[in-house]
């Protein structure tokens, strides 16, 4: 297999089996955790405003009093990474092109400098929030293969798509297959490990924020 | 596998529900959890950060509930929970948590840390890995009727002394009363104070209120212990005596576990929602205060803080009460910066003061560092609370650092000013 048939297999099969693997894992896995149900609670509710189910899912995106001081890196490095990676996923052109043979959708991208400085930014703060993984007692306490191997995952296609867009290291046609190939990775990972946090969050919030607003606390 | 172990993880299987499946899912090992526990932030330990003292019953999740884990177990990947790991685990989810649920409210992904401490208790019960301290205390609520060993005559033998020291009758077993006050043994035998600043409130508020002689202690060691079928026997002695006596209003006392076993757990443990109100003291005597029944004839000038319970506060919702409160007895409240909701708890709760073993009284007493923190940064000599139980953790962490400060009960505090 040359270059550009690894590419057109990328870009083809390969990219066909990723997306179904991640579409049937996503749908698989909402079914075998939700469909456990819970038991009602019969003690009389208390009501207080502010607390439901819907205010803790909004609520949790900002850190509570104290935390910020406590774990600065968490905190900011989890917003420049999700946000930036976000903005890469969704607004880079050829993401964008992407999603519109997929789903027929599109809208305008920024522009790619700007793409790729925010590529160098995201990376940066993933090196950061991993080294703060490493140094910090109680994240290296915690932390599993599955830690580092979705770091990596997640990583990788950041990476690859950068080196690609600036030429360096391989020829762009062999380094956008592996960007892409990297991508599907991600997309097979995603639904089987912590990265599958992305869709349960909210039903934990939401969960957190039922069960403690049916006692009148706000959460 | 011994049988008890199989029970065990039949227990942890029977809990697991979708929101714990969620919770599991969601974790992505930030740690910050570890931010919110007094165990942590006092000790530095990371095996006491609040996820991790979950780890068995995440296994047996993974193992039983998804398809990964399944597999993973029929080839022989999976490690499965032993008892030895479960004794392991005794001090991680008795010893080192106090249920007070700070966890819960900073998890970024959302996750209820504390639900599932409640949850894994009861396979740990079933299994047989509790602390004895924690087992005997329940024993003695079942067979004897209170987690002290308190019978009635003991009992009656106080609201004697009650009614000679506060000149009022204290009913007992009357029908149709508007209150069934419900005591915590710590009150009786420790505090009886409370029950004499009680009976001079109602008196005053021209309330009525009965104690009943089968159903006098509200507190409910079965649900500390993790067992719901024992928590189950204990309260529904306070729900039988409640409709025997026709009461409208069964009223908790200041003790924050009492509080959460019979509010919140109550009717889940019976299976069906209660035909009487259960109130908290704190928000009966707030209903009164703002009918302008509780006047001060006068008020506490020294600085004081509060320190709020978790149960009843956090994990019980009786938010706005305490504070008007105090500002209705003490002259110069400070507020501190962690309170209400947020505020850290004494180290003793979720049963963990009933644990008398060495390790278990040096970690509490590590804990209260942050209490006597709070103490010192607010620079005052008076603290006031409103939970028997966190009185006396309280008490023994300012005997531990030789400490001065001086205690107080919210209740107690009010009737002391009472207009007469």
């Amino acid at each position: 297999m040359n270059d550009l048939q690894f590419l057109t297999w990328t870009r083809g099969p390969g990219l066909d089996i990723a997306v179904g693997i991640f579409l049937l894992g996503v749908l698989w896995r909402l079914i075998e955790i939700y469909t456990l149900g819970r038991k009602k609670d019969l003690a009389a509710p208390r009501h207080a405003a502010g607390a439901s189910g819907l205010h803790t899912v909004f609520r949790r995106s900002l850190p509570p009093p104290g935390m910020l001081k406590r774990s600065p890196v968490s905190y900011v490095g989890g917003y420049i990474f999700h946000i930036w990676l976000a903005i890469i996923v969704f607004l880079g052109a050829p993401h964008i092109l992407l999603i519109e043979n997929l789903v027929g959708l599109s809208w305008p991208a920024l522009p790619s400098q700007f793409i790729g400085l925010t590529a160098v930014v995201t990376m940066a703060t993933m090196v950061v929030m991993l080294a703060d993984r490493i140094n910090k007692p109680v994240k290296r306490f915690l932390s599993t293969f599955e830690d580092w191997f979705t770091w990596t995952v997640t990583f990788l296609p950041v990476l690859t798509g950068w080196m690609a867009t600036q030429h360096l290291l391989l020829p762009y046609t062999q380094m956008l297959a592996l960007h892409i190939l990297s991508a599907e990775i991600l997309l097979v990972v995603l639904p089987f490990s912590k990265l599958f946090h992305g869709f349960t969050l909210f039903g934990s919030r939401w969960y957190n924020g039922r069960v403690n607003a049916h006692k009148g606390v706000p959460v | 596998m011994s049988a008890s172990l199989e029970k065990g993880i039949h227990a942890l299987k029977e809990v697991i529900d979708a929101p714990i499946a969620s919770y599991f899912e969601s974790c992505v090992h930030c740690g910050l959890c570890a931010e919110a526990c007094l165990f942590y932030t006092e000790t530095g330990d990371p095996k006491y950060t609040p996820i991790h003292k979950l780890e068995p019953l995440r296994r047996v999740y993974e193992q039983e509930y998804t398809l990964l884990g399944r597999l993973k177990k029929v080839v022989g990947l999976s490690k499965p929970v032993t008892d030895a790991e479960l004794d392991q685990w005794q001090e991680l989810v008795y010893d080192s948590c106090t249920m007070c649920g700070r966890c819960s409210l900073v998890c970024p992904v959302g996750n209820d840390i504390v639900y599932m401490v409640r949850k894994f208790r009861e396979g740990m019960a079933v299994s047989g890995h509790v602390p004895d301290g924690i087992r005997s205390a329940t024993k003695r609520t079942v067979e004897l009727g209170g987690p002290m060993g308190l019978k009635w005559p003991a009992v009656a033998n106080v609201l004697k002394h009650v009614e000679e020291n506060t000149g009022l009758k204290i009913p007992v077993d009357q029908a149709g009363a508007d209150y069934l006050v419900l005591l915590s043994s710590m009150e009786i035998v420790n505090y009886p104070e409370y029950i004499e600043a009680l009976a001079k409130i109602f008196h005053k508020a021209g309330i009525s209120f009965t104690l009943a002689s089968d159903a006098y202690e509200a507190t409910n060691a079965g649900i500390q212990i993790g067992s719901s079928d024992l928590a189950k026997v204990i309260v529904s002695r306070i729900v039988d005596a409640a409709e025997k006596l026709k009461v409208k209003n069964v009223l908790s006392p200041e003790c924050g576990h009492a509080y959460m076993a019979i509010r919140w757990e109550g009717p889940n443990l019976v299976g069906r929602p209660f035909g009487f109100n259960v109130v908290h003291v704190l928000e009966l005597l707030d209903e009164l205060r703002l009918k302008g029944v509780l006047k001060m004839k006068d008020k506490l000038k020294d600085p004081l803080i509060l320190h709020d319970p978790c149960q009843i506060v956090r994990r019980g919702g009786v938010l706005q009460a305490p504070e008007p409160l105090i500002q209705q007895v003490a002259e110069n409240y400070i507020p501190i910066a962690d309170k209400q909701k947020l505020n850290w708890c004494c180290g003793g709760g979720g049963g963990a003061s009933a644990i008398h073993t060495e390790e278990a009284e040096a970690l509490r007493a590590k804990a209260f560092k942050i209490k006597k923190r709070q103490i010192e940064e607010a620079g005052v000599d008076t603290m006031v609370t409103f939970c028997a139980n966190c009185r006396i953790t309280i008490e023994e962490g300012f005997d531990h650092y030789e400490m001065n400060t001086k205690l107080l009960g919210l209740t107690e505090l009010l009737a002391e000013h009472l207009e007469d």
